[in-house]
């Protein structure tokens, strides 16, 4: 059977405000977390659903997730501390599709939406990655993502640092310039339908990581949905069991 | 040795815990945190005679201990549930509790007779979901054509009907009445309570459709008001449900009358709260020196 695990957060570091590095001891999640997938957590302090929040890195027997306080429950969580225990279901859904084949890929995150992709960056072959934030108050983790992936660059939408714009900007003059064989993407969702737009119009294979209020976690209550092109029953997929992971063609953002 | 034995419409459940519909898919993704055997019962997915797409997200918003919900019956239809789930459920030793929805009565009477030929242990007719368009909640909040849909599914329903309330009603007791008077065999309440809850910096209702259904703990005081007043005006057993979280609130619902329990709500916060809520009522009982679990149905004492 499956079960919440019990775990000891084991470091705690405000990156910038109201967002939040957190390490757990799970050997038991570490062994098995795949790239892309969430944790499901139950944050206390009278919160009745847990909180989905994607995994940003595994190492040894941690598993790293940093997340934005945003409301009641990432309040709570926040206030954690380290030696506390966190309650924990997961790791959950579906996550990238990494593949040796992929010779040239390209990341592009946005805010908040950049944490999940850092393990990713790693675990694939010499990515190009580019990160957008609202200012360069917001710029968080530039130099670990610069330390697996080269080819790091920022964008602040605000100009204050790095380029001026969206990083579906640089993905777009990446495209015209360089070659790219698929397209890794997280963030906000004006981000998701601009970046899968850009991969239409260049046909390159693209995935993307959604998010979505969620409430069992495991596929279930059917309410974490989003808009898929299939008609019919299966008009909404799960964003929880299906995803969080979807490929670009598959999901409308309609929603 | 505590007996967890419940039987009601001739159908023997081996513990009164079932799942609430709506709650609980069609069982396969639980069955991974607790086997599907340790349930008395499970309440299915609620089912349309046509697959349904359900409402656009976001169709969930936690409130203060509660949540708000607006899938809107998001199924694969009826004949899609008996040739494909309920082969796979029958083969789990637990009662499976089908549940329908119609946008007509006729739908309702197509649907129980097309599962009267199924496996399904019973049958719900859900009248009281508020989050469809047609049907649904119109249905339940008055007694006349509760009395007179009952009445006319019944006709078509081969296994025992229970009848599904909404809290959204003036007299729960009136609309009771007006489903066993029509032929329920059972009464199963409550579905959740209409709400709304707005994100004030963007000024919208956070569910895509506007209102939702309340369920969670800050619903079970009404929930066990709703069955103890019921109790009082009907024969037939009851399910009871509405934020249940623990043995102790299991225990209350059969207090005040309730010969079942359904979880729902909570098992999002634990997928194993079957094993919880049964472990709390065998403590209960014997901390009462109390052998069968029966033997609380409806003994709450009023001052």
């Amino acid at each position: 059977m499956k079960k919440a695990q019990i775990c000891e957060l084991l470091y705690k570091k405000e990156l910038a405000e109201g967002i939040f590095d957190f390490r757990i001891k799970s050997g038991e999640m570490a062994d098995v977390a795949k790239c892309g997938q969430f944790l499901h957590i139950d944050c206390g302090d009278g919160t009745l659903l847990r909180r989905p929040i994607s995994i940003c890195d595994v190492y040894d027997d941690v598993v790293r997730f940093v997340f934005e306080v945003k409301g009641k429950g990432t309040k709570a969580l926040a206030q954690k501390k380290v030696g506390d225990t966190l309650d924990v279901l997961g790791p959950l859904g579906h996550g990238f599709d990494i593949n040796d084949d992929y010779q040239s890929p390209v990341i592009v995150g946005g805010g908040i939406g950049i944490f999940p992709l850092y393990q990713l960056s790693k675990l694939v072959n010499n990515p190009a990655v580019y990160l957008g934030f609202r200012s360069a108050n917001r710029v968080v983790m530039e130099d670990e993502f610069k330390s697996v992936a080269e080819n790091t660059q920022i964008a602040t939408d605000d100009g204050s640092y790095g380029f001026k714009g969206y990083a579906a900007e640089l993905l777009k003059k990446h495209l015209d310039e360089k070659p790219c064989d698929i397209i890794y993407s997280c963030g906000p969702m004006p981000m998701l339908r601009a970046v899968k737009k850009i991969a239409e119009d260049y046909g390159a294979k693209c995935q993307l990581s959604l998010e979505q209020r969620m409430g069992c976690g495991i596929g279930a209550c059917l309410v974490c949905s989003c808009e898929t092109k299939r008609e019919g029953t299966e008009k909404y997929a799960k964003v929880c069991k299906d995803g969080p992971v979807f490929w670009a063609d598959e999901v409308t953002l309609n929603d | 040795m505590i007996d967890m034995k419940v039987t009601i419409c001739g159908v023997e459940f081996k513990n009164p815990v079932i799942t609430a519909s709506g709650t609980f898919g069609f069982g396969e993704e639980y069955n991974e945190y607790a086997g599907l055997n340790e349930y008395g019962g499970i309440g299915v997915k609620g089912l349309t005679l046509a697959p349904r797409a359900g409402n656009r997200p976001p169709r969930i918003a936690e409130t203060p201990s509660g949540i708000l919900n607006s899938v809107g019956l998001q199924n694969p239809g009826v004949h899609y549930f008996v040739e494909h789930d309920m082969p796979k459920l029958k083969g789990f030793d637990t009662n499976i509790i089908a549940n329908i929805s119609g946008n007509t009565v006729d739908e309702y009477c197509k649907m129980a007779e097309i599962l009267s030929d199924s496996d399904v242990a019973m049958i719900e007719m859900n009248i009281s979901c508020p989050n469809v368009k047609h049907g649904g909640l119109a249905f339940g909040t008055d007694p006349h054509t509760v009395h007179d849909m009952t009445k006319e599914v019944r006709k078509y329903c081969k296994k025992p009907l229970i009848v599904k309330l909404s809290p959204n009603v003036t007299s729960i007791k009136d609309i009771a009445m007006a489903a066993e008077c029509g032929g329920a065999d059972c009464i199963s309440l409550i579905n959740t309570i209409l709400g709304m809850a707005i994100d004030i910096h963007s000024r919208k209702p956070i569910l895509a459709n506007n209102m939702g259904g309340l369920s969670g703990p800050a619903v079970k005081p009404v929930a066990v008001r709703m069955v103890y007043e019921v109790s009082t005006v009907v024969k037939v057993p009851i399910i009871g449900m509405g934020g249940i979280m623990s043995g102790e609130d299991a225990i209350e619902f059969m207090l005040a009358g309730a010969s079942i329990v359904a979880i729902g709500t909570g098992m999002f916060a634990k997928p194993d709260l079957v094993m919880d809520v049964k472990r709390g009522i065998e403590t209960y009982l014997k901390e009462h020196n109390i052998t069968s679990v029966k033997d609380i149905i409806g003994k709450v004492v009023m001052n």
